[in-house]
């Protein structure tokens, strides 16, 4: 974990209610996709988590590129929203454990579900440098929302669902999962998408999950729950669990 | 040069900075930022007799200038805390530390205060009588004066080492249950623990915390905090530790010149895990700021 100032480079609307936001900064803290930061905001007291999406290697400073995806969801986050490039954000920043790639098989499968679908990015993209064949699912409500299909359409086969079929598939990502072969499943969503996943998965996979935060580093125990094998933090030995200790 | 070390019942730190319970896990968790032994001391998270894993989430909710946590004293219970926390402690940090107990019943304080206060890492034993986050615990004890000097007196039969009671500003007259603590053969009163507090989420129509009700902290609980330190301060003659809301060197002089001999940062830790550190290396500058070259020289001197 790093702490420190970050600059933003850009923030722009990306869908309904969802930016995309560029900060520039230290890298270094950052060990894996799927962790997270955590935003000091100007007139709010706690944090704001937020998950990496994308990131660059450090320069010889240390300092690369973050790219962060947010949804308007109250005030903090309608706050960052008129956050303008060249502002100074205090951040936290590689915070949590991130998605364990050494477990992806050949061919793995990534299951993104509305603003659940940034950490995934960023896990593609370095599962793709490693030589994997990931298929990407992400699934929205409706058309406005959809984001960053493009994005993965780069680097990997990419389906699109939307709940009430104005774009892509019409249905769940569950629905599409059934004609993908796939040798592991990386997942980030809402709590009824997991559901749905963890009666149709078929092979092994991590979920990331998200609670409410004090500290965001593993000091205040806010952020607690109860594994098969043992009590976790979310902050701190989370976001990412695997699907064999979680208990429903 | 300006002097920073301060005593605590009979113990001499180098600076009066604490990080509360609660909000600086077991210290080692910390040394991976910086090397806590610049740290006056720490006190670690509230240890009970039997593991617990605390209430259900959320536990924690925004509130202007501070939060609100009901994280229930989630601990690995007192024997674990000694064979494996403060094991792991005493390798990054080299000075007395203070642990902080709490419990459900009164042999349940006296169990825990026995067993830990055989720890050669323990300089003070804190006694929280005061976590508004539990049923039938903590908070009881600390706001019937009877119920404080009977927790006192039950954790003084089992320790010679300094006793420091934790108090609950949830009461109406802090200085009556100072007393009631100091007259039973405590060694000095620590204060505030987190004032009772709730949201209501809009969008629900029901409480943000899972326990409806917590604690709630931060910088805006700081003119709460003093007012009760100040009070406190003349209540007693044994020594005073003051927290709530502190972030800034500025803020612990004012708890100083309230009465407090030492005091504790909480809540800021979660926002800025360097907070005590910077704190502790501005102290000299604020001090200079203010023409203060001793800080005992200031301890009750708005009286
Ligand atoms: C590990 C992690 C990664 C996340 N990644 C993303 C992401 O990439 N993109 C994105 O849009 N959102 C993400 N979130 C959710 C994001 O943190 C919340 O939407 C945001 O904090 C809401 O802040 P607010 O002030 O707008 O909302 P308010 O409801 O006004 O916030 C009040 C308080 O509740 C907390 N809070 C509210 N909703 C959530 C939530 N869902 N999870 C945790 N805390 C919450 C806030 O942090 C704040 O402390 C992530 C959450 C976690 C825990
Ligand atoms: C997340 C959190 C957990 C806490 N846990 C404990 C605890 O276990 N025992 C205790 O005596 N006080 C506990 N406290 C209270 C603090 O030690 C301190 O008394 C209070 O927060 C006021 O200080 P502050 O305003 O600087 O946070 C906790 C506070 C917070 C924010
Ligand atoms: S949010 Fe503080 S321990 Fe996880």
């Amino acid at each position: 974990m790093t702490e420190g100032f970050y600059v933003v480079l850009s923030n722009n609307k990306i869908a309904k209610d969802v930016y995309e936001l560029i900060v520039e900064g230290d890298v270094t803290g950052i060990s894996a996709p799927g962790q997270f930061v955590n935003i000091k905001l100007d007139g709010f007291y706690l944090r704001r988590p937020i998950s990496i999406c994308d990131y660059s290697a450090p320069d010889e400073r240390g300092v690369g590129k973050i790219t962060l995806i947010y949804k308007v969801v109250g005030h903090g986050t309608e706050s960052l929203s008129a956050y303008l490039p060249g502002k100074r954000l205090d951040m936290l920043c590689g915070l949590g454990n991130g998605y364990d790639m050494s477990k992806s098989g050949d061919k793995p499968l990534l299951i993104g579900g509305g603003v659940g679908v940034p950490p995934l990015y960023a896990l593609c993209k370095k599962l793709k440098e490693q030589g994997k064949k990931p298929t990407v699912i992400i699934g929205f409500n409706t058309k406005d929302e959809v984001f960053y299909e493009n994005e993965f359409s780069g680097i990997s086969r990419v389906i699109v669902t939307t709940a009430d079929g104005s774009y892509g598939l019409k249905g769940f990502v569950t629905d599409a999962m059934k004609d993908v072969d796939y040798t592991y499943f990386y997942t980030c969503g809402p709590m009824p998408m997991f559901r749905a996943i963890e009666k149709t998965a078929l092979t092994s996979g991590q979920y990331s999950f998200e609670e409410r935060m004090g500290c965001g580093f593993g000091a205040c125990m806010g952020c607690s729950c109860k594994t098969k094998y043992k009590n976790k933090r979310i902050c701190k030995d989370g976001p990412v669990l695997e699907r064999e200790e979680i208990i429903w | 040069m300006v002097n920073l070390k301060v005593d605590l019942c009979g113990i001499t730190l180098d600076n009066p900075v604490i990080p509360a319970s609660g909000t600086f896990g077991y210290g080692y968790e910390f040394a991976e930022y910086y090397d806590i032994n610049i740290l006056g001391s720490l006190s670690f998270k509230g240890t009970t007799l039997e593991p617990r894993f605390g209430n259900p989430t959320p536990r924690i909710a925004e509130c202007p200038s501070g939060m609100l946590n009901a994280v229930g004293l989630q601990n690995p219970g007192v024997e674990e805390v000694i064979s494996t926390e403060l094991k792991k402690l005493s390798e990054c940090f080299f000075k007395p530390v203070m642990a902080n107990v709490s419990g459900f019943s009164v042999s349940d304080y006296a169990g825990t205060c026995e067993r830990i206060s055989g720890c050669k890492e323990v300089g003070w034993i804190e006694v929280n009588i005061s976590c508004p986050n539990v049923h039938n615990g903590g908070m009881s004890f600390g706001t019937v004066p009877s119920s404080a000097a009977e927790v006192t007196r039950a954790v003084r039969r089992v320790t010679d080492k300094p006793i420091i009671m934790k108090l609950s500003p949830n009461v109406t007259d802090i200085a009556e249950i100072a007393r009631a603590c100091e007259s039973e053969g405590a060694d000095g009163i620590s204060l505030i623990n987190t004032l009772l507090g709730m949201r209501i989420d809009l969008k629900k129509g029901k409480p943000v915390l899972a326990n409806k009700t917590g604690g709630y902290s931060g910088p805006s609980v700081l003119p709460v905090a003093i007012a009760m330190v100040y009070k406190v301060y003349e209540a007693v003659k044994i020594p005073v530790v003051g927290m709530g809301g502190i972030s800034s060197a500025e803020d612990v002089l004012e708890f100083m010149y309230a009465g407090a001999s030492a005091v504790e940062v909480g809540a800021a830790n979660l926002i800025d895990p360097f907070a005590c550190k910077k704190i502790i290396e501005d102290l000299p500058r604020v001090m200079e700021k203010y023409g203060i070259n001793d800080l005992n020289n200031i301890i009750g001197g708005a009286h």
